[in-house]
C-alpha cells in the first residue's frame, strides 16, 4: 500500500488514457470504463502490461474484475494496494 | 431406480421444496446449519445420478482425481512456481473431460461421462489457473467438496468461481437479508417455470414440432432457425432462472447467466449477455491469458494480430467443447469470424464515425443485424443444416 500521490494518479491516468486512446478520462476520473466502451479485455490486458512495465505493479489478470477496477479511479486505488 | 435430473420433474422440485424447508426456516432466523447443508449435498449427488450408478461411479472417481490434483498442484505450487507444473495440473485436469467429449467419435469412451462433467470441470481448472495466479494459498477439502458438488448448478451452470462462493459461504446472511434472497429465488423458481415450462415448451411443441418446417425449403429452415433460437433461449435462461433461485434459497447468489440477449447491439454486446458465466469463463481463462502471454513474450509485433488469433482459439475450443462435430466446429468458427469482422469495423468506425452510436435508429438496426447474425450461428448449432455437409 502507498500513499496515492497526485504524480503517481497522473502516471496512471497517462497510460490509461493511452491504452483507451482517450483524452476524456483525465477529466472525468469517476467514468465507467468498461460500460462507456474504452476498455474491453483487449484494453485490459494492454492495461495490466503497462502497469508492469512502467510502474511495476503486477496484476494478475483474474484478479482485474470489472466492478472493483470500474473507473479511473477505482483502477488508481487498486493499483496503490497493490504496490 | 427414479432418476432426479435436475429441474427435470415434477417429482424434483417437490424434493427440494421438502430438503429446504429447514434450510429456508433457518435462513429466516438468520442461521444456518452446515451439517444439515452437507447431508442435503451428498444425498443429492446420490439422487441425481441414482437411475444411472456407472455415473455415480464416474463422477466419484472425477471429483477424487480432481481433488488431488489441486491438493498436488498446491503443495508443488507452494515449493517451486513453474510453469511446467501448471500445465501439467491443467492438462490432467482437462483430460477426463477431453476424453468425454472425444466419445462423440469414439463412443467406448462415454462410459466415463456424467451429467454435468464439463461444469464441474470448469471449475476445477479456474482454481488451478487461481492457484497459479497466487490468488488461491488453500483449499481444504471440506470447501473443495461444497463447491464442486453444489447440486443446484451441478448439471449446467451456471459457473460460480470459487473464490466467489467461497466468500458466500463463509458469510451466513441475516435474517433480513436471507428473506430478499428468499424473495429473490423464488422469483426466479417461477420466472424459470414460464421460461422453461410455459414459453419453452410451447415452442417446441407447436412452432418447431409443425410439419411446416419439416421440407429443406428456405422459408422452412427461416422458420426453424427464428423457432430453435427461441427455444434455445427460454430453455436455458429457464433452467439458469431455476438454478440461480435455488442456490439463493441456499445463500448462495450464483451469478448471472442471460441478460436480454437478444437486445444485444453487436456480436461483443452478445456474448457480454448470452450464457454469461460459460463466456466470461473462456474470456477470462482463455482469450485473456492466450493474449496476456502472447503480449508481454512479444511473440508477434502486431497486437491486434494476437487479439484476432485469442478470439479463434476461444471460440474454436468452445465449438469443440460442444462436442467432437462439425457443425459445433463450423459454429466456433462462424462466432470467431464474426466477432474479429466486428472488431476491425468499430476500430474503424472510431475514425470514420459511419455507425453513431446514440442514434435510435441506428440502435434498433444493430440490434436486428446481430440478432440475426447469432439466430444464424444457432441453425448451424442445431445440426439442421448438417444435410449441406
Amino acid at each position: 500500500m502507498i500513499e496515492i500521490t497526485q504524480e503517481f494518479t497522473d502516471k496512471v491516468f497517462s497510460i490509461l488514457a493511452d491504452v483507451c486512446d482517450s483524452e476524456e478520462i483525465k477529466a472525468n476520473p469517476n467514468m465507467k470504463l468498461f460500460d462507456e466502451g474504452l476498455l474491453d479485455s483487449f484494453g485490459t490486458i494492454s492495461l495490466v502490461v503497462e502497469f508492469e512495465q512502467q510502474l511495476n505493479i503486477s496484476v494478475p489478470i483474474s484478479d482485474f474484475n470489472r466492478d472493483d477496477w470500474a473507473t479511473p479511479m477505482m483502477i488508481v486505488q487498486q493499483l496503490a494496494k497493490r504496490k | 431406480m427414479i432418476s432426479f435430473i435436475p429441474y427435470a420433474s415434477f417429482r424434483f422440485f417437490c424434493l427440494i421444496a421438502v430438503l429446504l424447508l429447514p434450510v429456508i426456516i433457518l435462513g429466516l432466523m438468520g442461521k444456518r446449519n452446515l451439517l444439515y447443508n452437507d447431508c442435503v449435498a451428498i444425498l443429492m449427488t446420490f439422487l441425481i445420478f441414482a437411475a444411472q450408478p456407472a455415473q455415480l461411479i464416474s463422477f466419484l472417481i472425477f471429483i477424487i482425481w480432481e481433488a488431488v490434483l489441486i491438493r498436488g498442484y498446491l503443495a508443488l505450487r507452494a515449493r517451486k512456481n513453474t510453469g511446467l507444473y501448471f500445465y501439467i495440473a491443467i492438462v490432467l485436469s482437462v483430460l477426463p473431460l477431453f476424453l468425454v467429449k472425444l466419445s462423440a467419435d469414439v463412443t467406448s469412451l462415454s462410459v466415463l461421462g456424467f451429467l454435468g462433467i464439463s461444469y464441474v470441470s470448469f471449475k476445477s481448472i479456474q482454481m488451478i489457473i487461481d492457484i497459479r495466479d497466487g490468488l488461491l494459498k488453500e483449499v481444504p477439502l471440506s470447501q473443495f467438496f461444497r463447491f464442486i458438488t453444489f447440486f443446484p448448478t451441478i448439471s449446467s451452470g451456471p459457473i460460480d468461481r470459487y473464490r466467489r462462493f467461497k466468500s458466500d459461504m463463509d458469510q451466513i446472511p441475516s435474517a433480513l437479508t436471507y428473506r430478499t434472497l428468499l424473495y429473490h429465488g423464488l422469483n426466479k423458481i417461477f420466472l424459470g417455470f414460464l421460461y422453461k415450462y410455459i414459453i419453452g415448451y410451447l415452442i417446441h411443441k407447436y412452432w418447431m414440432g409443425s410439419p411446416l418446417l419439416d421440407s429443406n425449403t428456405f422459408s422452412s429452415i427461416l422458420l426453424y432457425m427464428y423457432g430453435y433460437s427461441m427455444y434455445l433461449f427460454f430453455d436455458f435462461a429457464g433452467y439458469s432462472h431455476f438454478a440461480i433461485g435455488v442456490s439463493s434459497l441456499m445463500g448462495i447468489q450464483t451469478p448471472e447467466n442471460f441478460n436480454k440477449p437478444f437486445l444485444s447491439r453487436n456480436i461483443k454486446d452478445f456474448w457480454n449477455r448470452w450464457h454469461m458465466s460459460l463466456s466470461f469463463w473462456f474470456r477470462d481463462f482463455i482469450y485473456m491469458r492466450f493474449v496476456y502471454t502472447a503480449v508481454k513474450n512479444k511473440w508477434l509485433k502486431n497486437r491486434y494480430l494476437i487479439s484476432d488469433i485469442g478470439i479463434t482459439v476461444n471460440f474454436l475450443v468452445m465449438g469443440f467443447w460442444h462436442g467432437f462435430m462439425l457443425h459445433y466446429i463450423i459454429y466456433g468458427i462462424y462466432h470467431a469470424i464474426a466477432f474479429i469482422l466486428f472488431d476491425k469495423f468499430e476500430r474503424w468506425n472510431k475514425t470514420h464515425h459511419l455507425w453513431a452510436k446514440d442514434n435510435p435508429w441506428v440502435h434498433g438496426l444493430s440490434i436486428v443485424i446481430t440478432f440475426h447474425v447469432v439466430c444464424f450461428s444457432f441453425l448451424i448449432f442445431s445440426g439442421r443444416l448438417n444435410f449441406l455437409w
